[in-house]
């Protein structure tokens, strides 16, 4: 390629004026940045010792939690959507009939394995029940593969335990528009029809 | 014979612990600069005692201690041992001649149980440096320095491995060229204050009152820059820019020797900032601490110290903040630099020195004191005249491209 190729676009830099070319005045700028920054308050979050906030419990995609509804039951209804979602397919469903009069299956277990599970919230973005959550707890630690595999009681328990503290989200949310809360409640009662 | 080999040892401690020292200091600021919180979790070992990371440089020694020493197979053995150990030895020579106090009261040695006439070398107060009254202390502190950059070429040489010797080769042109505007500079000092010797030349700054930083602005700035140079300080590490030359010259050397060049290039950094603050900043001297060394009393004395401490590390503080605002220099804009900018106005302040010197001694008879302030008024406006010039006859190059208008070769389609 010639230097001449008119293809080689050439960018003139931009031209340097008086302060520039002083030198002095562009040091003493960059100079009064560092100094101010220096004394600036830190940004760091002394981990162990100190808790990060987080600004906004309802969107943060910590470990999941299975919710519990009005009687303590498992909300789940066993449909299979949020194992269905999942992109690391980490989670697993065994759905049977329904002892409860409302719903046709509920799961007899349902397990994540916390491992595999890449936090990209789609479960919880699937489930027609808003029965799967994700919580805004980020310290998920564990000494074994076992320990990290959460079945439904330890799911519940995070629900019992996170409760207080950040409500179900369905509740806070903005009021839905009316077509997808027809749907929700005509998935709540189509169950008991067919139970019946 | 006890004299110096008790201010050898309090030298050696001393500038060892304040390497180690100003590591973690270098490290704060970095830190504090980026809006982190920087090391503070080290304390007392076996304690749960964090002292804000003040253990932190004995933790680090103790790392360096223990890493394994390795020498690659396709090193000189024998060079690849020689450079760090003659690098640190003649960063820690310089120290020989370079006052790090001023003087005690000759009292000091009753504090011993001594008797003054017994131990003492000189008659009447103990000057705080290794070797007092040397007369050629700036030509020795210049000689050794310049002795550093063999440690940093050989290192660079003995290591066989392309990165390490551009290090070297970059160095050995950059300390070489840096080391002519230093020495203009500094031989402006010498001319006015008439002495090589370093404690001598603090006396005329103290017993005038003036510092050269005052009468000789232009000679700071140039010393302030071409310092920084020759420690390889950024913006201008090019011997060791990590991003280009991982590390350059170090980078084959692990354990005590990798530890032997960091701890030489940070007294290298106390050797510039000791010598910024004696030969502009007067030294230990503050408006009131003035006085012959004879008439100095424990309280003066102390003072001195601390004045002269003070002064040192605030210099090296601002060594380490300019390390994280400014940009590292292109190799083309660095030499640029030096050969356009720095020496000129090394020359230009060594002619007006000159001038201004024999025009005060001239004229010193018929106008008293105003020659001083006539002096202090000359030498501001030579120095913004000549940074005027220097700056509009030769800008920084931005772009070092192929010019299209010059050049109509073949330009390789990959580059």
């Amino acid at each position: 390629m010639q230097a001449t190729d008119p293809d080689i676009r050439w960018v003139e830099p931009p031209k340097l004026g008086l302060g520039e070319r002083m030198y002095l005045p562009l040091f003493l700028q960059g100079l009064t940045t560092t100094t101010k920054h220096l004394v600036s308050a830190k940004v760091t979050v002394s981990y162990p010792d100190q808790e990060p906030e987080i600004n906004n419990p309802l969107i943060y995609r910590g470990v999941h939690r299975l919710n519990r509804d009005e009687q303590g039951r498992v909300k789940c209804v066993a449909c299979f959507l949020c194992a269905t979602a999942c992109p690391a397919h980490c989670i697993d469903i065994l759905g049977v009939e329904s002892p409860w009069e409302d719903r046709e299956k509920y799961p007899e277990s349902f397990t994540i394995d916390e491992l595999r599970c890449i936090f990209c919230g789609m479960c919880e973005q699937a489930c027609p029940v808003d029965a799967i959550e994700l919580t805004s707890l980020y310290n998920l630690t564990g000494r074994s593969r076992e320990e990290m595999i959460f079945d439904k009681e330890k799911l519940l328990s995070v629900y019992d335990a996170t409760k207080d503290k950040e409500p179900m989200k369905s509740a806070q949310l903005p009021p839905v528009t009316t077509p997808s809360a027809t749907t929700s409640t005509a998935t709540s009662t189509s169950p008991t029809e067919g139970g019946a | 014979m006890l004299e110096p080999l008790i201010k050898i040892a309090v030298l050696l401690g001393g500038l060892m612990t304040a390497a180690a020292y100003f590591v973690l200091l270098e490290r704060w600021i970095a830190a504090w600069v980026q809006d982190r919180l920087g090391p503070n979790r080290v304390g007392v070992p076996l304690t749960r005692i964090r002292l804000f990371g003040l253990g932190q440089p004995m933790a680090d020694g103790g790392k360096f201690i223990l890493k394994e020493e390795y020498t690659p197979a396709h090193v000189d053995k024998r060079l690849f041992l020689l450079a760090p150990i003659s690098i640190l030895a003649a960063a820690l020579a310089v120290f020989a001649v370079i006052p790090f106090g001023s003087v005690l009261p000759a009292s000091v040695y009753t504090l011993f149980g001594q008797d003054a006439a017994t131990v003492a070398l000189t008659e009447g107060p103990v000057p705080l440096v290794v070797a007092p009254g040397v007369d050629v202390g700036l030509l020795y502190v210049f000689a050794l320095s310049s002795i550093a950059v063999y440690g940093v070429i050989v290192g660079g040489w003995a290591s066989n491995n392309k990165y390490s010797f551009l290090g070297g080769l970059r160095s050995s042109a950059q300390l070489i060229s840096y080391e002519l505007p230093l020495g203009l500079a500094i031989l402006s000092v010498v001319l006015a204050s008439g002495s090589l010797n370093l404690d001598e030349i603090v006396h005329h700054q103290a017993d005038s009152g003036v510092w050269f930083i005052f009468t000789q602005p232009l000679g700071f700035v140039v010393f302030v820059i071409a310092a920084f140079a020759e420690a390889a300080r950024l913006p201008f590490d090019l011997p060791e820019c990590e991003q280009e030359l991982i590390g350059g010259y170090h980078t084959e050397y692990t354990g005590m020797k990798l530890l032997l060049f960091l701890v030489a290039e940070f007294l290298h950094m106390i050797t510039a900032a000791f010598l910024i603050v004696l030969l502009f900043l007067g030294g230990w001297h503050i408006w009131g601490l003035a006085g012959p060394d004879e008439q100095v009393t424990w309280v003066g004395a102390v003072g001195r110290l601390i004045v002269l401490h003070l002064k040192v590390t605030g210099v090296i503080v601002f060594f380490m903040v300019v390390r994280w605002s400014w940009p590292r220099f292109r190799f083309d804009q660095l030499m640029a630099l030096a050969w356009k900018v720095m020496l000129p106005l090394g020359m230009i302040n060594l002619v007006a020195v000159a001038i201004f010197e024999e025009l005060s001694l001239a004229l010193q008879s018929q106008l008293g004191g105003w020659t001083l302030a006539i002096s202090l008024l000359g030498s501001w406006l030579v120095c913004l005249a000549a940074w005027f010039g220097v700056a509009y006859a030769t800008p920084m190059i931005g772009d070092n491209r192929v010019r299209k208008d010059i050049h109509t070769y073949e330009v390789d389609p990959q580059i």
